[in-house]
């Protein structure tokens, strides 16, 4: 599977990291070279700096044959616009989004993003460690 | 109509100023308190201090009964989910986002939003009026027609000066409305027009016939 990774943060070089060990094909994005030393040594996928929200760096990042998109950046506006780009203009068959206000969540949900809300799900585990 | 700017940096100041003016209804949501609070002391009490992205905020503000809203912030992302929140969550009838980088206007076209307006853009082709030897000068889009109005200069040493409009191989999409001369009143050109040097000519074409457009004129 080809998949691009929008943003070098923890969660997206842990991503990275996982899907590379699995042999997957892996292309991560960030704006700055410094989040990369998030990757481990032996990894074999490719890692492009460049704007996500930007067609061109997409296209560079191969995602016109890209089976998935995930976005993971710390901005929710930014995830949503590059995962739209990816769904409308490049017809990615699989975009993921992370969206940490909830209610913005809701909202793309119902516009056709498959979107997660870490916020949610963390407020979640907590109760239930709290409630068990 | 009541109108929510998203944004109070200079140019949601000053388009809240004009839309004041107007008589409108006008309301910013402003993410900075300093800027929110100057606002207010010049205004009035018309800015919010708050995530023009939120849903909570444009609650507050009554964005239900919006008949418009404006996102002109500096990212593109923010004016592009505040406004599909306004359209998708609230119905606002009409939204406007300004963009910054122009080739992000064709995806916010996509994504249902009303209208956009590239600064950028808007500067290029200022700046290319100003240039004397430009040869074709954009003057405006008529966007829902894919149509363009622009001027063509002739200049002095242009192979088409002495011919008459009939004799030109215009193309099929392109319309000359109208003609300038130093001397004399302006007119419309006519199959019998007869080309001169420094005719400005106003014509209405598509963006792709623009090229073929501009070598008719000018000879090649």
């Amino acid at each position: 599977m080809k998949v691009v990774i929008m943003g070098c943060g923890r969660v997206g070089a842990q991503l990275a990291t996982w899907l590379d060990s699995d042999g997957d094909q892996v292309t991560v994005l960030d704006t700055n070279t410094y989040s990369f030393r998030r990757l481990p040594p032996n990894f074999n996928g490719t890692a492009l700096v460049g704007n996500g929200l930007d067609e061109e760096v997409l296209k560079k990042a191969g995602i016109e044959q890209a089976d998935a998109f995930v976005a993971v950046t710390q901005g929710d506006n930014r995830n949503v616009m590059a995962c739209q780009i990816a769904q409308h203009t490049f017809n990615v068959p699989r975009v993921i989004c992370r969206i940490y206000d909830p209610l913005r969540r809701d909202l793309y949900s119902t516009l056709g993003i498959e979107a997660i809300s870490p916020t949610t799900i963390f407020a979640q585990i907590l109760k239930e460690k709290l409630k068990s | 109509m009541y109108i929510i700017v998203v944004g109070g940096g200079r140019v949601g100041y000053y388009l809240t100023k004009a839309l004041l003016d107007e008589g409108h209804e006008i309301l910013i949501i402003e993410k900075e308190a300093p800027i929110c609070e100057n606002i207010v002391a010049e205004m009035g009490s018309i800015c919010v201090r708050g995530d023009g992205c939120e849903t909570a905020t444009l609650t507050e503000v009554g964005t239900g009964r919006a008949d418009m809203l404006v996102a002109v912030t500096g990212d593109d992302e923010d004016n592009l989910v505040a406004c599909q929140i306004a359209k998708h969550k609230f119905n606002v009838p009409r939204t406007i986002a300004r963009v910054r980088n122009p080739k992000n206007e064709v995806i916010f076209k996509k994504l249902g939003i009303d209208a956009t307006v590239s600064s950028t853009n808007i500067i290029l082709e200022h700046i290319e009026e100003e240039v004397p030897t430009h040869p074709l000068t954009h003057l405006l889009t008529i966007r829902d027609k894919g149509l363009e109005i622009v001027e063509v200069k002739i200049p002095p040493e242009s192979t088409t000066i002495g011919k008459p409009v009939k004799e030109l191989s215009l193309p099929a999409e392109s319309k000359l409305s109208l003609l300038l001369r130093k001397e004399g009143k302006p007119v419309v050109p006519t199959a019998n027009t007869i080309l001169q040097a420094e005719d400005q000519i106003i014509a209405v074409t598509t963006p792709e016939s623009e090229e073929a457009l501009r070598t008719a004129l000018r000879g090649g």
